[in-house]
C-alpha cells in the first residue's frame, strides 16, 4: 500500500501515461469525425520503430522522431485513402494496417539489425529528459511531475491543445459536425471527405508521438509487437472521455495507474504474466461500467 | 410600379431544358423548363416523384443535369456543390432538417462561416451581434445558445432559414416547409416569407397543400411525370385545377364518413404513463377507450408524445406504466408478438425502417406477419404459389403500382411502399387497426386511397386508432378526436362541427377542455 504514496510510483504512471495521452489524442481526432481509428496500434509500433533506427542511423533523436513522425503519417494516409477514397470499410482497413505494422517491422528490424527480437545491437538516441525550474524543488510534487522525457510535456500541453481546438475553434466545431450530421455539414458547404481525411492524418501524426516515446523514451530500443495494445487502450480510454480530450486522457491515466500498479506487483513476486494483465482487465472492468451506466433504450426498435 | 410577374421582371432562377437520368435509368426530369422571378414566392407543386425534388437540388449543386442550362440572375452557371450554389446566393431549407442536435443555434446558423478572434478561437460574441442583425429583421426570436435538439420544429426551421441568409442567399428554395407545422406555425412562416420576398428575396416553396399555395404563392409550376405541365398566376387556378393537372384527370374529393353507431369496446387504456431514459415525463396519465366501427384519432404536433405512445400500444417501447386493456387482458409490456396475435395491427410511422424490409419482394413483405400460417406454408416450407396469388390479389385491391409482385420493396416510391404496408396491415385478422401518419409525405391520390380504406375497414366494424399531424384528415375521417399535448390529452371533442383553427388552439396548448370533458372519453 504505502506505494501509492511513494512518489517514484506517481511518477512512473505519468511516464507509462504519455503513450497513451498521445493515443487519446490520435482516437479523440480521429473519431470526431465519425471515422475512428483503429490503426493507431499499427501506427504506434511503425513510428516506434522508425523512430529508433532513423534516429541512430542519424545518431540524433529529434531526427528519428521526425521519421517516427513521417512514418505514422503516411500509414494514415494509406488508411484515408482507402476509406476516402476507395471506400473500404474503416474497420478493415485499420485492422490490414495493424496487421502489416506488425509484420514489416519485424521484417525490416531483421533486414537491418539481422535481429528479429530487438533493436538493441544498435547504439540508439533518446529524447531527453527535461527537469521543470522551480516546480521540481516542491517536495512529492517535484519528484512526481519534473524529470520526465520532453514528449511527455508535449502529450500534457497536446491534450489541452486539443481540447481547445476540438471545442472552441471554428476547424472543431466543423469536425465535430461532420461527426454529428454529416447532411448538415455538406448543407453549408463543409467538405465532409476533407474534414475526416484531415482528422485521419491529425489521428496519424499523434501515433507517431505515442509510438517514438515508447522506443525512444521509454526504452531505448524497438522490441516486435512493443505498442502490446496501448493503441486500443487508447481507444478504450478515449470512448470514456467522449469528445473531451481532458477527460480522454484521465482514462488515460486510469490505465497508467493500472500498468504502474502490475509493474509494482511485480517486484511482490507475482508474476509478471499476470500483472501485465492489469491494464486489459481493467478496460474490460471499465467499458461493463461504462455500457452500464449509459441510459438503455426502453424501444425495441433498433436504432439505425 | 413593378410589372407583373411573367413579364418583363428580373429573372432570379432559370432551368432550361433540364434532363436528368439517374444512373439507374430513372428519368427524374425530363426537358423542364421553368423561370423563377425576382421577389416571388413561386410554388412547384406535384406529386411525389414528379421531380420537384431532383430539380431543387440540381438548382442546390447536389445533382448535376445531364443535359439543359442553368441561369441565376441571367447568367448561364454550372452548379456543381452547394457551396457553390451558397456562392451565387442560392439557400436551401431541406425537408428534414440539416442541422447538428448537439450544437446551439448560433452554432448551426454560422457553422462554416465562423467568425474568429485571435487564438483562431470563435468569436462567439460576434456570432451573436451578426445572428441578431439578420433576427432582427425579419423579427425572429431564438434562444440562441441553446441545443438545437431541445428546440420546437418552428424554431428549427426558423434556424435554417437564418442559416441560408446569413450566407446572403437571395433565392431561397423551401422543401415542404410546412408539413411539420401547426397552421398557426404556418400563418408565421407566411408572414416570414412576405418579409423576405419585400426584403427583394425570391421564395421557391415546394409543397403538396394546394390551400397553403394558393394562400402564399405569386406563381404556380405544376410538374408531373418529370415534367412540367406548366406554370400560372395564382388567381388563374382554382385548387380543383391544380389536383387535377397534378395527377393529369378528374379528382374529387369523395369520401363520406356515413353516421354510424359504434359497436363494443375493444380496446381500453387506464392511466398509461411513461417516462423517457432521460427521466421525462413523456406521456401523463393517458386514458382513452376505443370501439368497433370508429376511428378515432389522436391529433397534435409531432413530438407530443405520439411516437411513444403508439410504440407502447404496439409494444415497441418497454417500461410504461398503466393498463391497456385488450378484451379484458392487459397486454401492458407484452411483445410485439403477443400483440398482434391478440388482435391488434400496426402501421407504422416510419415505412422504411420500421414498416417494411427494403429488399424483400413486395409479395414477402405483404405476408410477413402471416407467413408462418396457412396457406402460406405447411410446418417446414413455405409455398410460393400461395404468396404470390395473393400478393396479385392485394397489388390490384390495393392499387400498388409496381412490376410484378417480386420486385423489391426498395423500387417502389412512399406512396406505392405505403400501400403495401396497408394492405398487410388491414387484411390480416385484427380488430384494431393502429395508423401512425399513415399518409404522412404521400402523395395526394395515394393518401385519398389509403384514407378510403381506413373509412371502409371501420365500416366494416374494425377499430381505428389514426395518429395524425395532419388537420385536413383528422377532420375528413375521423369519428372522435383526442388532442395530445405535451404528453397529455387536452382535449376529447366529436368531430362535429369543428375547424383546423380550433383543432390547432388545443394543439398549441394555448386551450384546453376541463377533467370531466376529458374523462368522458374513457367512460364512453
Amino acid at each position: 500500500m504505502s506505494d501509492f504514496l511513494n512518489p517514484q510510483f506517481w511518477y512512473s504512471v505519468i511516464r507509462v501515461s504519455t503513450p497513451l495521452f498521445f493515443g487519446v489524442i490520435a482516437a479523440l481526432l480521429s473519431s470526431i469525425t465519425g471515422t475512428i481509428n483503429i490503426g493507431i496500434e499499427g501506427m504506434m509500433l511503425m513510428s516506434a520503430f522508425w523512430g529508433t533506427i532513423v534516429g541512430s542511423l542519424a545518431q540524433n533523436p529529434w531526427v528519428g522522431l521526425l521519421a517516427g513522425i513521417v512514418s505514422s503519417t503516411i500509414m494514415a494516409v494509406i488508411l484515408a485513402y482507402f476509406h476516402l477514397k476507395l471506400k473500404t470499410d474503416l474497420v478493415i482497413g485499420g485492422v490490414a494496417l495493424n496487421l502489416l505494422s506488425s509484420g514489416l517491422t519485424v521484417f525490416m528490424l531483421y533486414a537491418i539489425t539481422g535481429d528479429k527480437g530487438s533493436s538493441a545491437s544498435l547504439k540508439s538516441f533518446i529524447i531527453p529528459r527535461v527537469d521543470l525550474p522551480l516546480l521540481k524543488d516542491i517536495p512529492f510534487i517535484g519528484k512526481v511531475l519534473s524529470g520526465h522525457n520532453a514528449l511527455t510535456y508535449i502529450a500534457i500541453v497536446s491534450v489541452f491543445l486539443i481540447n481547445y481546438l476540438v471545442k472552441k475553434t471554428p476547424l472543431g466545431i466543423r469536425m465535430r459536425s461532420v461527426g454529428q450530421n454529416p447532411d448538415a455539414a455538406v448543407s453549408v458547404g463543409i467538405s465532409v471527405t476533407k474534414m475526416k481525411f484531415l482528422s485521419l492524418i491529425l489521428s496519424g501524426i499523434f501515433a507517431g508521438f505515442g509510438g517514438a516515446f515508447l522506443s525512444m523514451g521509454y526504452v531505448s530500443w524497438f522490441a516486435r509487437d512493443m505498442t502490446s495494445g496501448r493503441g486500443f487502450i487508447s481507444i478504450a480510454a478515449q470512448a470514456l472521455g467522449g469528445s473531451s480530450a481532458l477527460f480522454g486522457a484521465f482514462g488515460a491515466l486510469l490505465f497508467g495507474i493500472a500498468e504502474a500498479t502490475g509493474i509494482t506487483l511485480q517486484s511482490l513476486r507475482i508474476p509478471s504474466e499476470i500483472t501485465n494483465m492489469l491494464p486489459f482487465i481493467l478496460t474490460i472492468v471499465v467499458l461493463i461500467i461504462y455500457a452500464r451506466s449509459r441510459i438503455r433504450s426502453h424501444s425495441r426498435i433498433q436504432e439505425q | 410600379m413593378l410589372p407583373p410577374f411573367g413579364g418583363n421582371r428580373m429573372k432570379a432562377i432559370e432551368a432550361i431544358d433540364i434532363t436528368k437520368v439517374y444512373p439507374n435509368g430513372v428519368v427524374a426530369n425530363k426537358n423542364v423548363n421553368i423561370s423563377v422571378e425576382q421577389g416571388e414566392v413561386h410554388a412547384i407543386v406535384g406529386e411525389n416523384g414528379a421531380g420537384k425534388t431532383t430539380l431543387m437540388k440540381i438548382f442546390f449543386g447536389i445533382e448535376k443535369p445531364t443535359s439543359g442550362e442553368i441561369k441565376v440572375f441571367g447568367k448561364r452557371v454550372h452548379i456543381n456543390s452547394p457551396r457553390e450554389a451558397i456562392a451565387l446566393g442560392i439557400g436551401m431549407v431541406h425537408q428534414h432538417f440539416m442541422l447538428v442536435p448537439s450544437f446551439s443555434a448560433a452554432e448551426n446558423i454560422m457553422l462554416g462561416i465562423e467568425p474568429r478572434k485571435r487564438f483562431f478561437s470563435v468569436d462567439f460574441k460576434k456570432m451573436e451581434s451578426i445572428i441578431g442583425d439578420y433576427a432582427k429583421r425579419l423579427n425572429f426570436q431564438i434562444p440562441l445558445w441553446e441545443k438545437v435538439l431541445d428546440l420546437p420544429v418552428g424554431v428549427k426551421q426558423r434556424i435554417e432559414i437564418l442559416k441560408a441568409l446569413v450566407r446572403g442567399a437571395k433565392i431561397l428554395i423551401l422543401d415542404e416547409p410546412s408539413s411539420v407545422l401547426t397552421p398557426q406555425e404556418v400563418n408565421d412562416l407566411f408572414e416570414v416569407l412576405k418579409r423576405l420576398v419585400q426584403n427583394d428575396l425570391t421564395v421557391i416553396f415546394i409543397t403538396h397543400k394546394l390551400n397553403e399555395v394558393k394562400q402564399i404563392a405569386n406563381r404556380i409550376t405544376v410538374m408531373r411525370n418529370a415534367q412540367v405541365v406548366g406554370t400560372y398566376e395564382n388567381k388563374d387556378v382554382t385548387e380543383t385545377d391544380i389536383v387535377e393537372l397534378m395527377i393529369g384527370r378528374k379528382f374529387e374529393y369523395d369520401i363520406k364518413r356515413e353516421p354510424k353507431e359504434p359497436g363494443e369496446i375493444l380496446l381500453i387504456v387506464k392511466n398509461l404513463n411513461y417516462f423517457r431514459e432521460d427521466g421525462a415525463h413523456i406521456l401523463k396519465n393517458i386514458s382513452f377507450s376505443l370501439r368497433a366501427g370508429e376511428i378515432l384519432a389522436i391529433a397534435g404536433l409531432e413530438g407530443n408524445g405520439q411516437k411513444e405512445l403508439v410504440e407502447i400500444l404496439t409494444g415497441l417501447r418497454e417500461k410504461a406504466t398503466g393498463q391497456i386493456l385488450l378484451n379484458g387482458d392487459d397486454i401492458m409490456g407484452s411483445h410485439p408478438w403477443e400483440i398482434r396475435r391478440a388482435g391488434v395491427s400496426h402501421i407504422p410511422e416510419d415505412r422504411v425502417e420500421v414498416g417494411c424490409a427494403l429488399d424483400l419482394s413486395i409479395a414477402e413483405n405483404l405476408i410477413s406477419d402471416r407467413f408462418h400460417l396457412n396457406p402460406f406454408s405447411t410446418r417446414l416450407v413455405y409455398k410460393k404459389k400461395h404468396v404470390i396469388e395473393f400478393a396479385k390479389k392485394m397489388i390490384k385491391e390495393f392499387d400498388v403500382r409496381a412490376k410484378s409482385s417480386t420486385t423489391m420493396v426498395r423500387m417502389l416510391s412512399g406512396g406505392n411502399m405505403q400501400k403495401v404496408v396497408v394492405a398487410r396491415e388491414m387484411t390480416n385478422s385484427a380488430k384494431i387497426v393502429i395508423a401512425n401518419q399513415p399518409t404522412h409525405g404521400i402523395d395526394v391520390a395515394s393518401s385519398e386511397f389509403i384514407r378510403k380504406k381506413l373509412m371502409q375497414i371501420r365500416n366494416e366494424g374494425k377499430a381505428v386508432l389514426l395518429i395524425s399531424t395532419d388537420l385536413q384528415e383528422v377532420l375528413q375521417i375521423s369519428d372522435r378526436i383526442l388532442v395530445l399535448y405535451k404528453g397529455e390529452i387536452v382535449a376529447h371533442l366529436r368531430n362535429e362541427n369543428i375547424t383546423e383553427t380550433d383543432l390547432g388552439y388545443y394543439m398549441l396548448g394555448v386551450k384546453r377542455q376541463s377533467e370531466e370533458q376529458i374523462k368522458e372519453s374513457v367512460n364512453l
